[in-house]
């Protein structure tokens, strides 16, 4: 690549050292041959390098994202088992259409957005009021900001088990408070509401402090002096947050919104442990099987690969539409602030 | 000499000198080569990842000693009752290392992956009594055959362990470890309680030759039944008992499924449900913590129990517990639970691992095996041996539990067992019948169990 003229350096006064080639004949033949050598190399590096240094991402991305993702999608074309999975049968997408007449499907999606519903919404309204009390000035703020993050550092496999024992029909903590408060002792685990609240309980428990974070960093950003005007205009406390706080907070409140839509339609450890030995079936009655679940349960119990995998894309497909409505709605809010 | 000044744009942009450019350069794609190479061959390479360090393979390690590795799943017991380390002294040359999964849910299928790949096997592998059949059927070609290796003999093991591991053209791909006759096991202190006989051989004689006849057995216990406490411990346990007493439950000899249109299944099926309907088994889930705790808080009075199940028992239970317990011979003797040890082909010491296989399957390591685990052989000789006559356990106090057990592992169906059978059994108990302790009817349980089995069945 050869620098056009009229974006190079202005040429120096003398004495400084001159960038181009200097006058004179002692270029020979030899020389000049060696410098166009090494320029040609000096250019491939300029190009291919850059290629080498993000290498490592792609050939990792091909082998463990691309590859699988592609293969995925030929073998939900076929009958394939996993005792013999290069053994495969061509179905077309006899996999992909009896989805639709498939109730486990639908029970499970069915499942997952209601899960997703009831772990969501109070998760977000939750960690929105404890970053307002928390962006107070408090004693050991530090302290309470890192406890928030506590949960979300636990392992999902520790903080179901400790679930279950409190969720426990006959002996649970649970339901010996309700009891105490006389309240009749609830199946947490084999009724369909019960259920899916328990489960939903250790979401909101480990997403809180993370989605607290958020949103206590974005109030952080919000200038003091709105708060002051509108402290002037004589808003109470409550109307602060209402009319200044939340308008202003709007993009995290989206940001949020759309990454807890994605986690809440994989939700797959809370409620494969929820449930330790019937795992994958998601209760007696698939009564908080989520889709995640499900493909599991086709894929590693059934061990139908070509289901599975069309059960992968029919979810892949799904959170695609999730993602649409997202933008479109994310699009409306920006253009009605 | 002082080194050459260079331009300053070169230096910013290019760096160095050309020979550190060079040798940067070189590290720079060396690295990422090595990157890439290195994780991609990391997920080819997971074979020794198994086995962990010691596997070096024959020679390699410690001097010229040839180390066995074993994938087992659960406490399987040989370690525990000191076999390891007899073997390695019987045979100064053989280490032994093993790579134990606690839950066979988590075991089976990576092993089943390592066996349609062959690649990434240890030189021994167990395999359950339910997931036998489906490693048959599908995995045989991969495995060694027992019944070509000296000092292997058949009759040696209960004929229908035998069969178990047998495909149809008589290859033996696994020698059995264990099996699990069942009995009842139950509370002497609440039958007590409760009225009802004590001593063992009444409490069998109660219900022998007929599985309703536990029920009836059981609406006497709850007449008089200690507050709080139900007959038994869950649906799922008492239809695993009347189940695996029938010759055929899920599928025909010839490998058809038949479990939907089997009489003895449904019979099964209807006799828990009337069980649940009638209040004799708790509304639990085996295995469960929830399950565990009724253990622990002895709110039930009888069990389905092969030997293991005396195990499970011992942890779940407070130490008062401990000698309260009885065993019964059960209505209709048969099987639950057992494992089998399978040598891979592409394993690193085939014949060393299946002298080692032959060795610890061998009538006297499962005596041996049974008093310290609780294992019940599934070699008949060890069952005049006096490690299983004179075995007592201290859930059973100084009851000789060997010859029960003895008993019913000799008049156990010789069962048909098909691939699919976990999730058969599973779905009828845990998709099923516990759902009438819920207040379904039988009907609507028997038909949510079929439509969740049928679902995960059809291909």
């Amino acid at each position: 690549m050869t620098t056009p003229h009229d974006t190079a350096a202005p040429p120096l006064k003398e004495g400084g050292a001159a960038p181009g080639r200097p006058p004179g004949d002692d270029t020979s033949a030899a020389a000049q041959q060696k410098r166009a050598r090494l320029s040609r190399r000096w250019q491939r590096d300029m190009r291919w390098s850059p290629y080498a240094f993000v290498s490592p991402f792609f050939l990792l991305f091909v082998a463990f994202g691309l590859f699988p993702l592609l293969y995925t999608g030929w073998a939900s074309l076929h009958q394939v088992e996993l005792t013999a999975p290069t053994d495969m049968n061509w179905v077309g997408l006899r996999n992909y259409t009896r989805i639709f007449d498939d109730e486990f499907f639908w029970n499970a999606a069915w499942n997952t957005l209601t899960i997703g519903i009831i772990s969501t919404v109070p998760q977000l309204l939750m960690a929105m009021g404890i970053a307002h009390i928390l962006n107070y000035k408090l004693r050991a703020s530090t302290f309470f900001r890192v406890a928030m993050l506590a949960p979300y550092a636990t392992s999902i496999a520790a903080a179901s088990l400790v679930f279950v024992m409190l969720f426990g029909r006959d002996y649970g903590m649970i339901n010996w408070a309700l009891d105490a408060v006389g309240i009749n002792p609830v199946d947490w685990q084999n009724d369909k509401w019960a259920s899916q609240i328990a489960v939903s309980s250790i979401i909101i428990w480990r997403w809180t402090g993370y989605n607290t974070l958020i949103y206590l960093a974005a109030m952080q950003a919000i200038p003091h002096d709105l708060y002051e005007s509108a402290a002037l205009d004589g808003a109470s406390r409550w109307q602060q947050f209402i009319h200044v706080t939340v308008p202003a907070l709007r993009p995290t409140i989206l940001f949020t919104c759309v990454v807890s839509t994605i986690g809440a339609s994989q939700v797959f450890g809370e409620p494969l442990l929820f449930d330790a030995n019937k795992g994958t079936s998601g209760g007696a009655e698939h009564q908080f099987q989520t889709l995640g679940l499900y493909l599991y349960e086709q894929g590693w119990v059934a061990q139908h690969l070509g289901r599975a995998s069309a059960i992968a894309w029919a979810m892949f497909l799904i959170l695609i539409v999730i993602g649409i409505i997202n933008y479109v709605i994310s699009r409306r809010l920006r253009a009605s602030s | 000499m002082r080194a050459r000044t260079l331009p300053h744009s070169r230096l910013r942009s290019g760096g160095g000198t050309r020979t550190a450019r060079r040798t940067r350069r070189a590290v720079v794609v060396a690295t990422v080569a090595a990157l890439g190479a290195g994780l991609l061959a990391g997920c080819a390479d997971d074979g020794d990842g198994g086995g962990g360090s010691s596997s070096g393979g024959s020679g390699g390690g410690g001097g010229d000693k040839t180390t066995i590795t074993l994938g087992l799943f659960g406490t399987m017991g040989f370690k525990e009752a000191g076999l390891y380390t007899e073997y390695e002294k019987l045979n100064p040359k053989i280490k032994i290392a093993d790579n134990v999964i606690q839950r066979n849910e988590n075991y089976y299928p990576p092993l089943l992956n390592h066996l349609t790949t062959n690649s990434g096997l240890l030189d021994v592998q167990a395999v359950e009594v339910a997931n036998i059949a489906e490693i048959v059927n599908t995995q045989a070609d991969k495995l060694s055959d027992f019944s070509k290796v000296s000092g292997v003999d058949k009759s040696k093991w209960l004929d229908w362990k035998w069969e178990q591991a047998t495909t149809k053209d008589g290859q033996t791909i696994g020698l059995g470890t264990d099996v699990g006759p069942m009995a009842i096991c139950y509370r002497t202190d609440l039958f007590k309680e409760a009225g009802l006989p004590t001593d063992p051989a009444e409490v069998g004689a109660l219900w022998a030759g007929d599985w309703a006849k536990l029920i009836t057995v059981g609406e006497q216990y709850k007449k008089k039944a200690p507050k709080g406490t139900v007959f038994m411990d869950s649906p799922g346990g008492l239809l695993n008992g009347i189940i695996g007493s029938e010759k055929e439950k899920f599928y025909d000899s010839s490998g058809e499924v038949i479990y939907k249109t089997n009489p003895a299944v449904k019979a099964a099926f209807d006799l828990t449900a009337e069980a649940a309907e009638k209040g004799l088994v708790q509304s639990q889930t085996q295995f469960q913590p929830a399950w565990n705790s009724t253990i622990a808080n002895n709110k039930f009075a009888a069990i389905s129990c092969p030997p293991w199940m005396l195990g499970t028992l011992k942890d779940n239970s407070k130490p008062e517990a401990k000698g309260k317990w009885a065993v019964a011979t059960a209505p209709k003797s048969g099987n639950w639970g057992g494992s089998f040890l399978t040598v891979p082909k592409s394993g690193k010491n085939v014949e060393e691992a299946q002298k080692f296989v032959a060795w610890l399957t061998a009538p006297e390591q499962q005596a041996k095996l049974f008093k310290v685990q609780g294992s019940f052989p599934s070699a008949p000789a060890a069952y005049t041996s006096p490690e299983v006559t004179g075995a007592v356990n201290e859930m059973t106090g100084d009851q000789p539990i060997g010859t029960v057990f003895a008993a019913a592992a000799k008049s156990a169906p010789v069962q048909v067992i098909g691939p699919k059978d976990q999730i058969i059994q599973q779905g009828l108990s845990d998709n099923g019948v516990i759902l009438v302790t819920k207040g379904k009817s039988a009907k609507e349980a028997w038909d949510s169990a079929v439509k969740s089995i049928d679902n995960k069945l059809d291909q």
